[in-house]
């Protein structure tokens, strides 16, 4: 009886965990891949018409695969990436440094000013602390839209339209959302190291930079990255507050290939891939941290 | 948390210095809340209350720009609809498909950092080029979308003419909602930082008592996670609501076919920004900043139904 039993949970095991395990995880994989080609998709779509010739660009049916047709085999238009550093003007690069300065200085922004508030709200007892923290939370639902026009009238008075500052300027001064994620972090770090270095005769500001910001690199690099990615990316507030082309940014630039009756498809998916390949290879690599980084635990208002 | 020892040389009530110390810290954000959060919202209504071309004279007007836009502004209730339209089709759907996706992306198993950088991948595209790509991809006549769709409909004999996509007023919506299902990445992220935390305990406990891993994902792992699915709702709440750069991108800030892709912050700009209608504008921005607020209320008040807040941590 005893044999029989191992017997039928050997095979029960073997049955049902592994190869059910198996099947699923193969059907995962297959999942994972198929959802995943979708979401390649665009990005393929990209890169193929940034080497198609123009007249390439509206065939029936469309050229997924750039050299697919063999009239166009010798033809695929590589000249589209210098081409399309040069074809407007300012050249290209100019808005890709511009657009670098303001996402480096934002980020810089976001670095100084969120981890000293968070640590203000995370480490430190004050009267008034948690009713000003839930007023922070608060702004996080606050809808930008609903600023834009008065903080517009404000940058105006002060002679920035036109200037990278509207756009850099206010992220020195904190964001909800950092906020709260870099208080969650510094929360699940041991009040015994703090307390310690107190003992010790350290001061807020010596523990704040000296223990506790050596601890919580994860969240910082999430941060950064957030913010710069975020930076990179924005479209609304240099559509606003750029009005001449030297400054603008990546976003404003690549409307630059569009014309009024004409769209020069091949150069701006050039551009478009030359400024989304270096931020893809920073995510991947960046990203085990990027996931560590983001503690949610206690996630309530 | 211990109290700061008082250092001999200080001076004042110990409660006063660690506010001092409290302050000090947090000064930054001071200056953030006041300046860029409370003032502008603040100013905003004074604005509304005007007629205000951004420039010269103000003359006060009461609610006016409020009932002008209520009552005779027909752009107000296009952007209204259109948005509300949207976030209703947008939001849920978001919600189900990055949740789904995060699930499985948390599954051990090779190959997972490059799946993840897949869905992450759309979100690193700058929305112009993004919006560019969609805008050919969807193409009624030569896009990559309908021949998929027309030559898989001939594959079992089936001759049909895909949609106009975003050349049609019914599909404009629909293809946009498509465009932000491919942007889930953000939420996948917040997604699997929530998943990490659910105890591997209570998992492992629930599958020696023989739950399969469907019902161990229902009934464990996601009720865990809904502080993050209620906080990931009502911020998508909240960017569906503002949703701007893509349908102004591919319409040219037109919002047609049919002004069916003119929405609400669109409006806002066009009256603020072009037609510098800044009183207008800001009774318009107080509007959705009213309606905002109200229903990220109404989410509150549903949360303590169904968001578990188990973290012992928050007890102190």
């Amino acid at each position: 009886m005893q044999v029989g039993t191992l017997r039928q949970t050997l095979a029960a095991r073997w049955l049902s965990r592994p190869v059910v395990e198996q099947i699923g995880r193969l059907g995962l994989h297959v999942l994972l891949l198929g959802l995943g080609i979708t979401f390649l998709l665009p990005f393929w779509w990209m890169v193929a018409t940034s080497l198609k010739p123009n007249y390439a660009m509206f065939r029936i049916p469309p050229l997924l695969v750039p050299f697919q047709d063999p009239s166009t085999w010798d033809r695929l238009v590589w000249e589209n990436y210098p081409n399309s550093f040069t074809f407007t003007k300012p050249p290209f690069t100019i808005f890709i440094r511009n657009t670098l300065i303001i996402a480096t200085l934002s980020t810089i922004g976001a670095l100084l000013s969120n981890p000293l508030v968070a640590y203000g709200f995370a480490r430190l007892r004050w009267p008034g602390r948690d009713l000003l923290f839930a007023v922070t939370l608060s702004t996080i639902f606050l809808p930008f839209i609903a600023t834009l026009i008065p903080l517009f009238l404000v940058f105006r008075t002060l002679g920035w339209v036109g200037t990278w500052w509207p756009l850099i300027v206010p992220h020195f001064f904190g964001a909800p959302f950092y906020i709260f994620l870099l208080r969650q972090f510094f929360l699940t770090i041991p009040t015994e190291l703090s307390d310690a270095a107190r003992i010790d005769g350290a001061g807020e500001f010596q523990i704040f930079t000296q223990i506790i910001l050596p601890l919580a690199k994860p969240a910082l690099a999430t941060v950064a990255l957030f913010e710069f990615m975020a930076a990179y990316r924005d479209f609304l507030g240099p559509l606003l507050y750029l009005n001449k082309e030297e400054v603008y940014t990546i976003s404003l630039g690549l409307q630059k290939f569009r014309m009024e009756y004409d769209t020069e498809w091949g150069l701006m998916m050039a551009m478009s891939v030359i400024v989304t390949v270096p931020i893809i290879l920073l995510f991947f690599f960046a990203q085990r941290t990027f996931i560590q980084g983001i503690t949610l635990t206690g996630l309530k208002g | 948390m211990a109290a700061v020892t008082p250092a001999p040389h200080r001076r004042g009530p110990l409660w006063l210095r660690q506010l001092g110390l409290g302050l000090a810290f947090v000064s930054p954000w001071l200056v953030g809340l006041l300046a860029f959060r409370a003032y502008p919202i603040a100013a905003s209504f004074w604005y509304s209350l005007h007629e205000f071309r951004g420039l010269g004279q103000m003359r006060f007007v009461g609610l006016e720009n409020y009932w002008w836009m209520l009552t005779k502004d027909l752009d107000f209730w296009t952007g209204v609809s259109n948005t509300l339209v949207y976030t209703l089709m947008a939001v849920p759907t978001g919600i189900i498909a990055a949740l789904t996706v995060a699930i499985a992306l948390n599954v051990r198993l090779r190959g997972q950092p490059i799946y993840r950088t897949i869905y992450f991948l759309p979100v690193l595209v700058p929305d112009v080029a993004l919006s560019i790509v969609w805008l050919q991809m969807f193409n009624p006549q030569y896009g990559l979308v309908n021949t998929i769709i027309e030559g898989l409909a001939k594959l079992v004999g089936l001759d049909i003419v895909g949609p106009g996509w975003l050349a049609s007023e019914v599909w404009a919506k629909p293809t946009l909602v498509l465009m932000h299902l491919w942007l889930i990445g953000h939420p996948i992220v917040i997604y699997l930082a929530a998943l990490q935390d659910v105890p591997q305990e209570l998992l492992d406990a629930a599958a020696v008592d023989g739950a399969n891993w469907l019902r161990r994902t229902l009934h464990i792992t996601i009720p865990m996670i809904t502080p993050a699915i209620f906080f990931q709702l009502i911020t998508s709440l909240i960017g569906a609501m503002q949703i701007f750069s893509q349908p102004w991108v591919i319409t040219g800030g037109t919002g047609q076919p049919a002004q069916s892709l003119l929405f609400y912050s669109m409006v806002l700009y066009r009256k603020g920004f072009q037609e510098f209608n800044m009183g207008l504008g800001t009774a318009m921005a107080w509007m959705l900043f009213i309606a905002i607020s109200l229903f990220t209320y109404l989410l509150f008040k549903s949360s303590a139904r169904w968001v578990y807040y188990g973290g012992a941590e928050e007890r102190r």
